[in-house]
């Protein structure tokens, strides 16, 4: 049953999502879009290009989660479901989990799609972009799970998009760090899998912490 | 048996009310009646579990609402807001809320309770394309949806319904107190169910001394 309520509530966040396709669009479109303007900006030579490609793409990604943040629980805040889940039957943390699953899988998963693409455009070796796609692939949820700590956090509060960025971003630099570096260890012809094996260790140290924190910071907030 | 002991409603540093204690057995309801502003909402999300009291508590069978594990499952709160999203239909929102709960989501028994309601023909549009009085009703679908002589905990559910919304909630609450159910709820217009004895609890206003 709780395994049951837990799909319901994944699916559900997914159907909202294809009501309002534009709206979850935004986040990747932004990716592509403030990806795209730096070899527009920083100019067409492809040493500095593949130089900065890591670092830029993963700061891309980064503020491209941070802008639907807001949105995990600010909407069923509002209408009361937030509400009518964490007094029903299921464990909040189950709740929690299936939020921070539908926010990476309409966010994050799309990010890891079309990041080969800002990739091609960075003039970023075959190499180069497949370990970019895996570090993405164990980043983003990381992402995902701080960022509904700082949603939860400033739920109902003015400002409160601005202080989730004040929140989290802090908190996602070890990703940051961690991902560009793997891939530009790649870049250097060293070998990704120290930076990859860290950030699948942030991984799992976020999935133990967050949704916990995430549910307790609920429990305040509601 | 629900047993309220001692309870001071707090919000901020302002008392809301203090020293209620009362019991709700089997088949018993009680309206909270009481000035705007004087904690029947908190009280009533106290009742929930959703706050825990800071003063005094609420037994369930002798168990706090947080230790209890079979409360959450007796439990139907419905409150100012009516937990439907407003880009699902009328149908997928009171699914949806139902499985949450873990209570028997299919469709004939859906249908049925919307049926109820007299928001059936309705079922198949966005909340958003509803009047206020049909997504009460739509909300107000779980109650008809119950079978077992749970706890009906309502903030305001008669709220923009017209005569005919009321009297079937007025027979909802019949049924559910008939099969020895309780409800806790707050209403702005008399209550009157026919062959119940209706409780009133007065909420007074405490001036902070």
């Amino acid at each position: 049953m709780t395994g049951g309520a837990m799909w319901s509530v994944l699916a559900r966040d997914l159907r909202l999502a294809s009501r309002r396709p534009i709206e979850a669009f935004l986040p990747v479109v932004f990716f592509l879009v403030a990806g795209s303007l730096f070899p527009l900006g920083v100019g067409p030579e492809s040493n500095v290009l593949r130089q900065i490609a890591p670092g830029v793409v993963w700061v891309c990604a980064l503020l491209s989660a941070m802008l639907s943040l807001g949105s995990i629980y600010g909407g069923d805040y509002a209408d009361g479901s937030l509400e009518q889940m964490l007094i029903s039957p299921q464990p909040a943390l189950l709740i929690v989990g299936a939020k921070a699953l539908a926010h990476w899988t309409m966010t994050g998963v799309p990010l890891i799609l079309v990041a080969p693409l800002l990739g091609l455009l960075f003039d970023m070796h075959a190499d180069a972009i497949q370990t970019l796609v895996w570090s993405l692939f164990l980043g983003t949820p990381v992402l995902s799970l701080v960022g509904g700590v700082g949603a939860a956090l400033t739920l109902g509060l003015r400002n409160g998009a601005v202080l989730i960025l004040l929140l989290v971003l802090p908190l996602c630099i070890p990703v940051l760090i961690f991902g560009a570096g793997a891939v530009a260890n790649v870049d250097m012809g060293l070998s990704p899998s120290g930076h990859l094996s860290l950030l699948g260790a942030l991984l799992l140290v976020t999935l133990l912490g967050a949704p916990v924190a995430t549910a307790a910071a609920l429990r305040i907030s509601v | 048996m629900l047993r309220i002991n001692n309870l001071t409603g707090i919000r901020g540093t302002e008392k809301l009310f203090q020293g209620i204690s009362f019991d709700l057995q089997s088949g018993q309801v009680v309206w909270l009646r009481g000035a705007n502003g004087s904690g029947k909402t908190t009280l009533l999300r106290m009742l929930t579990g959703a706050s825990a009291p800071e003063v005094g508590e609420i037994l369930w069978n002798g168990e706090t609402l947080a230790e209890s594990e079979t409360y959450r499952k007796q439990l139907v709160y419905l409150g100012h807001s009516n937990g439907l999203k407003d880009d699902l239909t009328a149908m997928e929102s009171l699914q949806f809320l139902t499985r949450v709960h873990g209570r028997n989501a299919d469709v004939p028994a859906l249908e049925d309770a919307l049926q109820k309601m007299g928001v059936f023909h309705r079922r198949h549009l966005p909340v958003r394309m509803l009047s206020q009085g049909q997504r009460k009703r739509v909300a107000l679908a779980r109650l008809a949806l119950e079978t077992q002589p749970g706890v009906w905990v309502l903030d305001e559910p008669f709220d923009s319904l017209d005569d005919s919304g009321v009297a079937v909630v007025a027979q909802l609450l019949k049924t559910q107190l008939g099969r020895g159910g309780r409800a806790v709820l707050t209403s702005h217009i008399p209550l009157k169910i026919e062959g119940v004895d209706i409780q009133t609890l007065q909420l007074e206003k405490r001036r902070a001394p």
